[in-house]
């Protein structure tokens, strides 16, 4: 079973996010990027299936600029089998990313898209859903367990108030949630193996979708801050605060 | 234009956060209906009709509505889309895992999350865990749109809409529900509580954040949450996490408790009214943002504000 595994590069997670004054975005200048979280979990997920069994060949896609390539070599030293790269510099909607990548999906034939559920950047959580029905496949979203078997994927989901299993027919789409597993270090030595794995370098042109975006930002703001209250020195002094404040 | 919004309910009732998805699409239109799909429903929908600004509900039935299947709530409302401008879902596990599939049928940018209207094709939303805030412009011609439902009042009562029963097509054969287990609790729902406890990695244990933070939620009538790093621990369930990979929640009274403040933590619980922070480092970031802080340890703190709050008739 060939598995694909989209990754995106973002700012890293632990990266304190500036907007820029002129309110056009925010700032990338000089920030550390990292793999988004999910797509590391979905990455894991895959090698984990490689080393089962279940899966025979994992490729790592990622549409982003140049930089984006150490994105792809992560995933590689992580385990997956090689990459390709649909350069842009230009920040795609999920609705144009999900077209592009069911044309990956039509050259590659996967049988499984395992893709993490959101990107921490635009925080959409749509990508896995919009390919899926691009694709008119099923999808299990939000996954914290999944099992291979006969042609179909078992997802254990994560819901509002607790689980839901779904057993869903191959080929379909997976999207991780933060349960699924606890991604892997790469080790030195597949660091450096990940270095001649192949990464095959395409355009947004080369599949002919239209990737035109159909939202417009019109400024990126800060959100008003929260001021600091007070400190209090015991429960009890709590406790007549918050009867103040109105809320017991 | 005219809106539909499609309900989250148990069957009996509407939930909550479809009250508030109602008044984000009034914003858009005054033509706003509701759709509710599933099991054994029309108690359900006969509460949707009685939503102040509701102009029609439409009944659809069938178990994989129960069961919120994307593929099936995507058979069923993509056709509907012929004479609506705009669907809105709450921004809920079950709204956007059926929200993005409706917009890629229809060819439309959905627009996720939005926490304001500003007119009829302008939205805000928060990006980067609400660090940042975007406003956009859609040139879609229909629109999908989930709500971030805390910021938005609920819908009251008042209404007196009619039902229409609407056919479902057949359920999608790849698709098979296997089973769900939700954890049956006497709390509020998280998501929409008035009041929230939550536990963080100074716990330590799954049984200290059970004998430490469920009380005092009890307590407070309070629903309980936790950080990432309590629920990465083990020591609380992932439907717990209030932060930018968990639950948004803005209850009035949030109680953090042994949470040092994560910039992933606050997004997640940062509009609430008033935030209370117990924690015994001083310089945790939590308290940047706590309207009280008291600077304990928690296994002192949290038995003392238990007895302040029984002297208090609670």
């Amino acid at each position: 079973m060939k598995v694909l595994v989209p990754v995106k590069r973002v700012i890293d997670y632990n990266v304190k996010v500036r907007v820029k004054p002129d309110q056009t975005g925010v700032d990338l200048a000089n920030v550390k990027m990292s793999m988004n979280p999910f797509c590391e979990i979905a990455v894991e997920e895959a090698v984990r299936l490689k080393e089962k069994g279940a899966a025979t060949e994992i490729v790592a896609v990622s549409i982003g600029p140049q930089q984006a390539q150490e994105t792809i070599r992560t995933a590689l030293a992580m385990g997956a089998d090689r990459g390709i790269l649909i350069q842009t510099d230009d920040d795609l909607e999920p609705l144009a990313v999900a077209k592009l990548l069911k044309a990956v999906v039509a050259e590659e034939a996967p049988e499984l898209v395992l893709m993490g559920k959101q990107a921490i950047d635009g925080d959409n959580n749509a990508t896995g859903q919009m390919m899926a029905a691009l694709l008119g496949w099923p999808q299990a979203t939000f996954a914290s367990k999944v099992e291979i078997a006969d042609g179909k994927a078992t997802v254990t989901r994560e819901i509002d108030g607790g689980l839901q299993t779904l057993e869903v027919a191959l080929p379909a789409i997976v999207t991780a949630d933060l349960r699924l597993n606890e991604p892997r270090y790469a080790s030195l030595p597949n660091i450096m193996k990940a270095k001649k794995k192949p990464i095959d370098v395409k355009s947004t042109g080369d599949y002919g979708v239209d990737v035109a975006p159909r939202l417009k930002v019109l400024k990126v703001t800060e959100p008003p801050k929260r001021a600091g209250g007070i400190k209090v020195e015991s429960a009890e002094q709590l406790v007549g605060k918050l009867k103040e404040a109105g809320v017991l | 234009m005219a809106v539909l919004v499609v309900a989250e309910h148990d069957n009996a009732s509407v939930k909550d956060a479809t009250n508030k998805t109602i008044t984000a699409a009034l914003a858009l239109s005054s033509d706003v209906d509701v759709l509710v799909a599933g099991l054994g429903a029309g108690a359900a929908a006969a509460a949707a009709a009685g939503i102040a600004g509701v102009r029609k509900v439409l009944h659809a039935e069938g178990a994989a509505f129960e069961q919120g299947v994307a593929e099936a709530v995507e058979g069923l409302v993509v056709p509907l889309m012929a004479t609506y401008d705009a669907v809105l879902f709450a921004a809920t596990a079950t709204g956007k895992n059926a929200a993005p599939r409706i917009a890629a049928a229809l060819d439309v940018s959905p627009i996720s999350e939005i926490q304001e209207v500003v007119n009829a094709t302008t939205f805000v939303r928060p990006i980067y865990a609400g660090n940042a805030l975007e406003t956009i412009e859609t040139s879609d011609a229909k629109k999908v749109i989930t709500v971030r439902t805390t910021a938005f009042a609920a819908a009251g009562a008042g209404g007196s809409a009619s039902v229409e029963t609407v056919t479902a097509g057949a359920p999608s054969a790849h698709v098979t529900f296997k089973g769900a287990e939700i954890v049956k609790s006497d709390r509020p729902e998280l998501a929409g509580a008035k009041r929230v406890v939550s536990g963080g990695r100074a716990m330590g244990s799954a049984d200290e954040f059970h004998n430490v933070i469920e009380p005092l939620a009890d307590k407070l009538g309070a629903a309980v949450g936790a950080s990432r790093a309590a629920v990465d621990a083990g020591y609380a369930p992932n439907d717990y996490q209030v932060g930018q990979t968990g639950k948004v929640v803005a209850p009035e009274l949030y109680v953090a408790v042994g949470i040092s403040g994560a910039i992933q933590h606050l997004a997640g619980m940062k509009d609430s009214k008033v935030i209370v922070a117990i924690n015994k480092d001083a310089d945790a970031p939590i308290f940047a943002i706590a309207d009280y802080g008291l600077v304990a340890d928690y296994k002192s703190a949290v038995p003392e504000l238990m007895g302040e709050l029984a002297k208090a008739g609670l």
